[in-house]
């Protein structure tokens, strides 16, 4: 008994911190939509372009947040399912070219195969889990060269793209629909966590057999989470196949997946906010290490640096705040609460 | 029928190499409960360390000695200054730091060696010898063999017949009942580290000139391969561990050999699914409880 009291006094605490920030997503979103489509007229092309790839980004670290951090399931897989979602838009455009139904083409095949995975996931703990979710992340983007006819090996796909409407530039265009993409997805989770679903999340990840106990089906929960989560990778995928107009193995390497546990991590685990500030380093980290080795000159340092960088900052985090960045902002919280 | 017996002897040859890498494994997650996923990573460094040294002397056996070492030294300082310090009370957390580990050290081995492969020569011929007109072994194969034979013998002399091996086996098993009697088992634990990443180091010398050379990221998918032996003989058994290896291997050449080399990985992801969701203990468990 000693072991679930504490347990069981965390989660009061967390309710009520919860109750105090209740501010509805709806307007957060709303708000949200409000300052990209402001910054998107303001910002220069590039920028846009890097304000894109951040909308692109959070759709995955938003779900991959929900996974990890609320139902205690790490993936590493996730740069793979990415490339699942990539790879079916590029197929659908190349034949039909029409945007919003081949995005959530990807979207549903992603999530069918976020729900094999899921299936086996929910039988795995711990380091099987992410061994197999590794394994994944390794293996799939080698189905390409298996199958060459159809994704053309290690060139890739070319993804047609209708003009933008109206006179609007391309960079534009993109952050639209990249930030459309993440402020839905943003909406759905923070809405699907705020509700049953997001408690039963928790309860599995805290204690499982307290869960089943409490009448949550423990498997089903873990099986949804998964799917829930690869649904938003496979449109941040089709979202990243939007921006580059081209898929290609190299584009969704085992360094992607880790990234995205970086940036989760980095954030603090089972927040959006969390899932945003993750996203934002994703894109800002590389190009402030990018220039910084453009100034030194040497060949060697570009992508290696924000690599390293990465790994360092992902260490230091994990050994003093396991909580993340996130965490920092509310000092009087418990550090241990993330327990999973 | 020649075709066959090559593959088998090669799937053996490479079956060695997993067996020591899942060993490697199985060392740490006996000792501490913890998958290093940092393993092909922290191999691949000592490798470069190795191979730089060998070019610069000329001597090949030097570079090896100088690997084995740094791989032992290497996961010294990983377990001293990082891993000690993550809190257990998840599983998750050393995963994640493990991972962390990875990113420095390709970026690391990135920036001071380049993204390019580079030549990792074998110290022996790799032309296979022919009996009866089967081409059969090669001397390098032969090497792999007493390498990972050696290895295993050690090890278990270590673990059953001397004092350091029991303590080793008491510091993992029991820590508080260790402590107690005296067994250092923060010192236990480091030099378990040390012991399993040099293990790492020697795979990573035996498998690099098979494939096509130093690279950051050369290990990804011999890591997935070993972990995937280490799983499939059950993490706590080294016994199943070689087993496994030598299982995987054997599958990886048919597979390669028979479907073609790019269809290699996919065989690996369905056997590792197949027995995690079978046997996810490994084949040959047995009790459910822990034995040291």
């Amino acid at each position: 008994m000693t072991i679930v009291e504490p347990r069981a006094a965390r989660t009061k605490n967390r309710q009520k911190s919860a109750r105090v920030r209740k501010i509805s997503p709806l307007l957060v979103v709303i708000a949200g939509a409000i300052i990209v489509v402001a910054l998107t007229y303001t910002l220069p092309p590039f920028r846009n372009y890097q304000l894109a790839t951040i909308g692109a980004y959070l759709c995955v670290t938003a779900g991959l947040t929900v996974l990890t951090g609320l139902n205690g399931q790490l993936s590493l897989g996730h740069g793979a399912l990415m490339a699942t979602g990539a790879y079916t838009l590029a197929l659908w455009q190349n034949k039909f070219d029409l945007l919003l139904p081949g995005i959530m083409l990807a979207v549903l095949v992603t999530t069918v195969a976020g729900g094999v995975i899921g299936l086996a996931a929910a039988r795995l703990r711990g380091p099987y889990l992410a061994g197999l979710t590794l394994a994944v992340a390794v293996v799939v983007p080698s189905i390409t060269s298996t199958f060459d006819k159809t994704f053309n090996s290690d060139q890739g796909l070319s993804v047609a793209l209708d003009p933008p409407p109206g006179v609007l530039p391309v960079e534009q265009w993109q952050a639209w629909i990249c930030w459309a993409g993440a402020l839905v997805t943003v909406l759905v989770l923070a809405y699907l966590i705020r509700g049953r679903f997001g408690r039963d999340l928790r309860a599995v990840r805290d204690d499982e057999t307290a869960a089943k106990l409490a009448g949550v089906g423990v498997a089903r929960t873990q099986v949804m989470a998964f799917v829930v989560s690869a649904a938003c990778a496979g449109l941040s995928g089709a979202l990243f196949a939007v921006l580059a107009q081209s898929v290609s193995p190299g584009a969704f390497p085992l360094t992607l997946s880790l990234f995205l546990v970086m940036a989760i991590v980095i954030g603090g685990l089972g927040r959006l906010t969390g899932a945003l500030i993750g996203a934002f380093l994703l894109v800002v980290l590389p190009s402030v290490a990018q220039s910084i080795a453009e100034d030194a000159g040497s060949q060697h340092l570009e992508g290696n640096l924000a690599l390293t960088f990465f790994g360092i900052v992902l260490v230091l985090v994990m050994l003093a705040a396991p909580g993340g960045l996130a965490s920092l902002k509310f000092p009087r919280r418990s550090r241990k609460q993330k327990g999973q | 029928m020649d075709r066959f017996l090559y593959l088998t002897f090669d799937g053996l040859s490479r079956g060695a190499v997993y067996a020591a890498f899942a060993l490697a494994l199985v060392l740490i997650w006996r000792a501490a409960r913890i998958v290093n996923f940092a393993q092909g990573a922290m191999a691949v460094a000592t490798a470069y360390a190795g191979y730089s040294v060998a070019n610069a002397t000329g001597s090949y056996w030097l570079g090896f000695a100088v690997a084995i070492t740094s791989g032992l030294v290497l996961g010294a300082v990983v377990e001293r200054v990082v891993m000690r310090f993550v809190d257990h009370s998840s599983p998750l957390n050393g995963v994640v730091v493990a991972l962390g580990l990875v990113l420095i050290i390709q970026g690391v081995l990135g920036m001071i060696y380049g993204n390019e492969y580079r030549p990792a020569p074998a110290p022996f011929s790799r032309d296979a010898f022919e009996v009866g007109g089967v081409a059969i072994l090669s001397r390098y194969d032969l090497f792999v063999f007493a390498a990972v034979g050696a290895v295993v013998v050690l090890l278990t002399l270590l673990f059953t017949r001397t004092s350091t091996g029991l303590r080793m086996r008491a510091a993992a098993f029991a820590p508080d009942v260790s402590r107690l009697l005296g067994v250092p088992v923060g010192g236990m634990l480091t030099l378990g580290w040390a012991l399993a990443a040099a293990v790492g180091s020697l795979a990573g010398m035996l498998v690099l000139p098979t494939e096509l050379g130093l690279h950051p990221n050369a290990m990804d998918l011999l890591f997935i391969s070993a972990f995937t032996a280490a799983v499939v003989g059950g993490l706590d058994s080294p016994v199943g561990a070689v087993v496994g290896g030598l299982l995987v291997g054997l599958l990886l050449s048919f597979v390669s050999g028979y479907l073609g080399a790019q269809v290699a990985p996919m065989a690996v992801l369905i056997l590792l699914v197949v027995v995690l969701l079978g046997r996810p203990d490994g084949l040959f468990s047995k009790a459910k409880a822990r034995t040291a």
